[in-house]
Formats: C-alpha cells, sequence, structure tokens
C-alpha cells in the first residue's frame, strides 16, 4: 500500500520524478560503466601479460636515455649470439635464453603476397615465449645447423596467404623472394599492449636468416634476446645478473651508460595495470559526486513535495496516520525513485559499456558485484537524502498540516 | 456510567507576539454516547477550535478532556493518533479528500493506519460507500465527483473503521440544500442504526433543527446548552 501510493505520487509528477532521478541515473551509469571499462582493460593486460610468457625479460640494443626513448634501432647491433649465449651459460636466476633478427619483407603465396615481419629465432623460442604450434610443427636444431629454408608462419600471415580451404603446410612460399616450405602454424596469440599484432609473422631458423634472407653484412648481431627467469621472484636477479654481464663483455666503464636495455614486461604491464586502475578511481569519485548531487536533487524534491502535499499530510494524520507512517511513505518515495535511477543508471552503464566495446574497440567487462553496489548505494542514497524531508512530514501538526494553503 | 465526553474547564489561547487570542475559554460540558448534538455560534466563537481538541487534532492549552473516561488533553502525538483511527471520525467543511485517488482508496486509508489486511480492506470500504448511498462510485476520482457526493465519501471514510463519535465541522456549508438534507438523513440512520455519538458545527437553524442537543458559543464560552425533539429529515437519496 505504501509502495503503491509511493509509486502513484511519482506516476503523477512523471517529468519532475524522471529529471529528479537523472543525477542517480548518471552516477550509477557512470560508476557501472567505468567499472566494466577498468576491468575490461586489467583483464586484457592480464592476458597480454600471460601472451608475452611468464617472467620474460627483453634485453634490447640500445641505452635507454633520460627521456626514455632508446636510440639503437636501426643502426648496427650491439647484441650478438654471443651474448645470449653467455646469458644462458652464465646467469643463475635464468632458465631459457631466446633471440632473434627480423626485418620487414614480402611474403608470397601463389597470386597473393602480404608484408609481414621475418624474424629469424633460435630454436628455442617457443619455449622461452611460451608459444605452441596449431598446425605442424616448429623447426629444430638440424635446421639451425644446415639453415633449411622452412618456416612457421603466424596466424594472421597464414590467413592472408592462404584461402580458407587450403592447407598452408607443405605448400612453398618466398619471403624476400626466397623459397620456403611451410612447416607449421602458430597458435594465435593476439597483440602486444601497444596495440602490434603478434601473429603477423614468418618465423624462419635464425642461420637460415643470417645467410639466405637479412643479409651477411652484420653477422651474429641480434635485434633481441628474451630471456626467462626461473620465477617470478628471481626477475629482479634475472635482470641484475644480465646487465652486470653484458656491460663486462661490452667493456663499459663504471658510470657510463649501458648500450642496451632490459625490460621486465610484466613489470610494464603492471604499471599499466596501475595506471588503468589510477584512472578508473578518479573516475568512480566524479561519478560518486554525480551520485551525491543526485541525492540531493532528490532530497529536494521531495522537500518540495513535502510542501505542496502538506494538506494531504493533515487529511491522512486525520484519519489516523502516525507520525512513522507518513515518514514511511516519502522515505519509500524517495528509495522509490533512488531505486529506479539506480536500475536505469545500471542499465545505461551495462549499454554504454556495450557502445565502448562495440565502437572503441576496448574491452570491457560488467562485473555483478559493481551493478549490486550501485543499485544498492544508490538507494542507500534515497534512504539517507529522503530521510530529512520525509521526518519533516511526519513531524507536522495535524491542525496546522490541514489549515496549510 | 460516565459520560462518553467530559470537557472540564477547557481553554485554548493562541498567543502571537503581542497579540494573545482566548478561543476557548473555560468550556465545560459533558456529552453521553449516543447523543446527536448541533453546535452553533457566531463566526470566531471557537466552535472550530472545540471540535479540534475533541478531534484529538488539537491540544488544549490547559484543561481536562476525557474520552471514555480516558483523560487525554495531554495524550501523545502517537496515542492521539491511535484516537483518531479507531474512535474518531472527523468530516470537514472542505471535504478533504485526498486528489487524484479514487473514492475507494480515500475510503480504505484509516483502515490502512489501523492495520486491517488489504483484503479486508476493500470489502468494509465498498461497505461504507454503500451505506453512504455511493454504491458504483467507487473508482471515481474525487473531481469526478459532485460536492455532496465528495462529502459522503468523507462521510464512509469516517464511518469505515467504526468509531465511537462522529465529528462534523460545518459539513453541509459548502453544499446546497438538497445535498444537505441527504447528509442529514445518513447522519440521522448511522445514529438511530448503530448508535454513533455525532457532533455537528453548523451556522443554520434549519439544519441544528435536525438534532436533539444544542450547544451555542459566544466568544469562546458556551452560552446556552438545549434539548429538543429533532426534525426527521427527508430527501431521496440520489445515488
Ligand atoms: N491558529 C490560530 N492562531 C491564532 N488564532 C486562531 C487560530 N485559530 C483560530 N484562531 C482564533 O480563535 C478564534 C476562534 O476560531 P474558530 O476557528 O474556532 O472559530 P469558529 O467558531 O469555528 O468560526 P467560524 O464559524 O468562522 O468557523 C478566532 O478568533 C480565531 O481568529
Ligand atoms: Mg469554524
Amino acid at each position: 500500500m505504501t509502495l503503491r501510493a509511493a509509486l502513484r505520487a511519482l506516476r503523477r509528477n512523471k517529468l519532475r520524478s524522471g529529471l529528479t532521478t537523472l543525477g542517480i541515473v548518471i552516477g550509477v551509469a557512470a560508476v557501472i560503466a567505468m567499472v566494466s571499462i577498468g576491468r575490461g582493460a586489467n583483464y586484457a593486460v592480464q592476458k597480454q601479460i600471460e601472451s608475452l610468457g611468464t617472467n620474460l625479460l627483453m634485453v634490447m640494443p640500445g641505452a635507454t636515455t633520460s627521456s626514455g626513448a632508446r636510440s639503437g634501432w636501426g643502426g648496427v647491433s650491439t647484441l650478438t649470439v654471443q651474448d645470449a649465449q653467455r646469458i644462458a651459460e652464465e646467469s643463475s636466476a635464468i632458465d631459457g635464453v631466446t633471440w632473434f633478427k627480423r626485418a620487414v619483407a614480402q611474403a608470397v603465396y601463389g597470386e597473393r603476397n602480404w608484408s609481414t615481419s621475418v624474424q629469424g629465432v633460435s630454436p628455442d623460442y617457443m619455449t622461452v615465449r611460451g608459444w605452441s604450434m596449431a598446425q605442424g610443427e616448429f623447426f629444430g636444431q638440424r635446421d639451425e645447423d644446415t639453415a633449411n629454408r622452412v618456416t612457421v608462419l603466424g596466424r594472421t600471415v597464414a590467413d592472408e596467404l592462404f584461402g580458407p580451404g587450403e592447407d598452408p603446410i607443405g605448400a612453398t612460399i618466398r619471403l624476400k623472394d626466397v623459397p620456403f616450405r611451410v612447416i607449421g602454424v602458430l597458435q594465435r596469440k593476439g597483440q602486444t599492449m601497444w596495440g602490434q599484432d603478434q601473429d603477423d609473422v614468418a618465423l624462419i631458423p635464425f642461420s637460415t636468416a643470417e645467410r639466405r634472407v637479412l643479409g651477411t653484412e652484420f653477422l651474429g648481431a641480434v635485434d633481441m634476446i628474451f630471456a626467462t627467469a626461473r620465477s617470478a621472484a628471481e626477475i629482479s636477479v634475472a635482470e641484475e645478473q644480465i646487465t652486470t654481464l653484458l656491460r663486462q663483455r661490452h667493456r663499459i666503464q663504471p658510470g657510463q651508460d649501458d648500450d642496451f636495455t632490459v625490460r621486465d614486461l610484466g613489470e610494464m604491464a603492471q604499471a599499466s595495470q596501475t595506471a588503468s586502475r589510477v584512472m578508473t578511481s578518479l573516475l568512480l569519485a566524479v561519478a560518486s559526486i554525480s551520485l551525491l548531487v543526485g541525492g540531493i536533487g532528490i532530497m529536494n524534491i521531495l522537500l518540495v513535495s513535502v510542501t505542496e502535499r502538506t494538506r494531504e499530510i493533515g487529511v491522512r494524520m486525520a484519519v489516523g496516520a502516525k507520525g512513522r507512517h507518513i515518514l514511511l511513505q516519502f522515505l519509500v518515495e524517495a528509495i522509490a525513485l533512488s531505486l529506479l535511477g539506480g536500475l536505469l543508471g545500471a542499465a545505461l552503464g551495462i549499454g554504454s559499456a556495450r557502445l565502448v566495446s562495440a565502437l572503441a574497440g576496448w574491452p570491457t567487462l560488467v562485473s555483478p558485484g559493481a551493478v549490486f553496489g550501485a543499485v544498492l548505494f544508490s538507494a542507500a542514497v534515497g534512504v539517507f537524502f529522503g530521510f530529512y524531508p520525509a521526518r519533516k512530514a511526519a513531524s507536522l501538526d495535524p491542525i496546522a498540516a490541514l489549515r496549510y494553503e | 456510567m460516565a459520560a462518553l465526553i467530559e470537557v472540564r474547564d477547557l481553554w485554548k489561547v493562541y498567543e502571537q507576539g503581542d497579540l494573545r487570542v482566548e478561543a476557548l475559554r473555560g468550556v465545560t460540558l459533558e456529552i453521553e454516547a449516543g447523543e446527536s448534538v448541533a453546535v452553533m455560534g457566531a463566526s470566531g466563537s471557537g466552535k472550530s477550535t472545540f471540535m479540534n481538541v475533541l478531534g484529538c487534532l488539537d491540544r488544549p492549552t490547559s484543561g481536562s478532556f476525557r474520552l471514555g473516561g480516558r483523560e487525554i488533553a495531554n495524550a501523545s502525538a502517537d496515542e492521539r493518533a491511535e484516537l483518531r483511527c479507531r474512535e474518531i471520525g472527523f468530516v470537514f467543511q472542505s471535504f478533504n479528500l485526498i486528489p487524484r485517488t479514487s473514492a475507494l482508496e480515500n475510503v480504505e486509508l484509516p483502515l490502512v493506519y489501523a492495520g486491517v489486511a488489504a483484503a479486508e480492506q476493500a470489502t468494509r470500504a465498498n461497505e461504507a460507500l454503500r451505506a453512504v448511498g455511493l454504491a458504483g462510485r467507487e473508482q471515481h476520482l474525487p473531481n469526478q465527483l459532485s460536492g455532496g457526493q465528495q462529502q459522503r465519501v468523507a462521510i464512509a471514510r469516517a464511518l469505515v473503521n467504526q468509531p465511537r463519535l462522529i465529528l462534523a465541522d460545518e459539513p453541509t456549508g459548502n453544499l446546497d440544500t438538497r445535498s444537505s438534507m441527504e447528509i442529514l438523513e445518513i447522519f440521522q440512520r448511522l445514529q438511530r442504526e448503530s448508535g454513533l455519538t455525532l457532533i455537528v458545527v453548523t451556522h443554520e437553524p434549519d439544519i441544528a433543527a435536525h438534532f436533539a442537543r444544542v450547544i451555542t458559543f459566544r466568544d469562546g464560552e458556551v452560552i446556552s446548552d438545549t434539548r429538543q425533539t429533532p426534525r426527521v429529515a427527508v430527501a431521496g437519496v440520489r445515488a
């Protein structure tokens, strides 16, 4: 009955009720959308960390300058195969090392061609990167030793060169005009944090790359070394060991900058996660302000409503309503208003999270807990901001209320 | 046995700054259960003030007011609400129905506050509307009813909790003669059938003639209290 009366009172002023709840609607929608987007981003970062390989360290040629930019790209690489091999031999905190050399090259199969990154990699590449085969097999030490012209394609390259019905395994494609036999296709790995497609690669044995494709000028130089630490706890030790070893090998004097860069990708991912968390909390704070403003709006409208309906309150009291009946009536009205706003806001929030996913391509993850919490909180806003007007109504004197004009 | 209403030296004083209005100045009287009383007097003589105290809507400044032997001059707000709910039905000059709310729901209101079960509310409210000749108008809104019909809804609302006492402050003040007669007829029938105690404020001697006792106020005091044989109201009730 109280609920029915409250809903009727709200329906009587549809526009006013609608505008009043708008603050709550926006607040709740913002909270839910923000949490969904934030969670989606975290989830994506988490997946990227996993896709990079666990406990992975990247060693790149070139120093990190104070501005954070690295020099050395495209220049003569300062890292060599021997560096990588020594890291594998001497660093106790490291249990896997792989390296590669790459170049952008045209891949051609029959009529089709596709520009991709051709990477000459050492045989351990798959284990270190934690990558696996979708089809066929990876090349081994024998292919490395004899510089065989075999290639393993990333998913993107395979899809671009081969039609849906065609089997890439056994086909011969040309990389930089050199014929290669496809012996395997990699499992899809997705994008890196900076949006690079990891599946847009053609892997070939390192020796093949040096001798037959990428040219022999910089024999022994590598573009990047990957090393895996034995455990997450040993990552920083591994990083130190690599740095010490390479400084020594490259004869860098104390006080001089490194001519290479070691990066812990997990740490980078975590940093970006922290950034997104900070962003989410900031936006949540803004959303909470919207909820607060919405609450004040509800309080304001209820105060107006109490004044407008003073006579009605008087009549209700005259026929036997106690203070608490009146209190409850207005409180229920406040809660109905804010809950309505909360539910609308939840729908809007979920909707806009979906829309953001669809339009911007950001991953979003709607959290049932956040939806429930936001709706519950909106009800609490109703109780909190509805209480004062409701108590004001309940404490009216019946005769004064009846005489009110 | 004590009278239903016992009022002793009842005062009501309004003070607004330097202005002091003595609306009731030591009213003393008794009204037995089942009586029908007309309250008369000039405008501003304190009739409404007196009725509001009897109706537990207002508190007297001083004096004693016993209802059914129980002192309630200083009852708490909740106790007075309880009395308004169960013991007293109040009818106003301006009807005071809740706007945009059906006749039926208006009549159900006291039952809601008395905590009567929802199913019983409708049954009893329908019964009360039938008793005032408004069967078939249950779903009408107040603004879809004539003044006389609105006042009958208000009477049904006053009756629905089966109170011992009905108070009406100029119930026919806004109505034409014909509607006034209908209201009087209903009051007389109720009183005859259920032994209600009825106190009605009126300015018109023609109306007062329908009550067995007439109390007259002047300047906050009772100046006369007479008994008579009430005239019987006749008006074919239009539904
Ligand atoms: N809230 C109030 N504040 C101050 N004075 C009041 C108040 N209510 C009533 N009065 C005064 O009390 C006196 C009695 O008023 P009351 O309404 O009881 O008269 P009444 O007999 O009902 O008059 P009427 O026949 O016009 O309805 C009047 O002088 C009025 O001005
Ligand atoms: Mg009056």
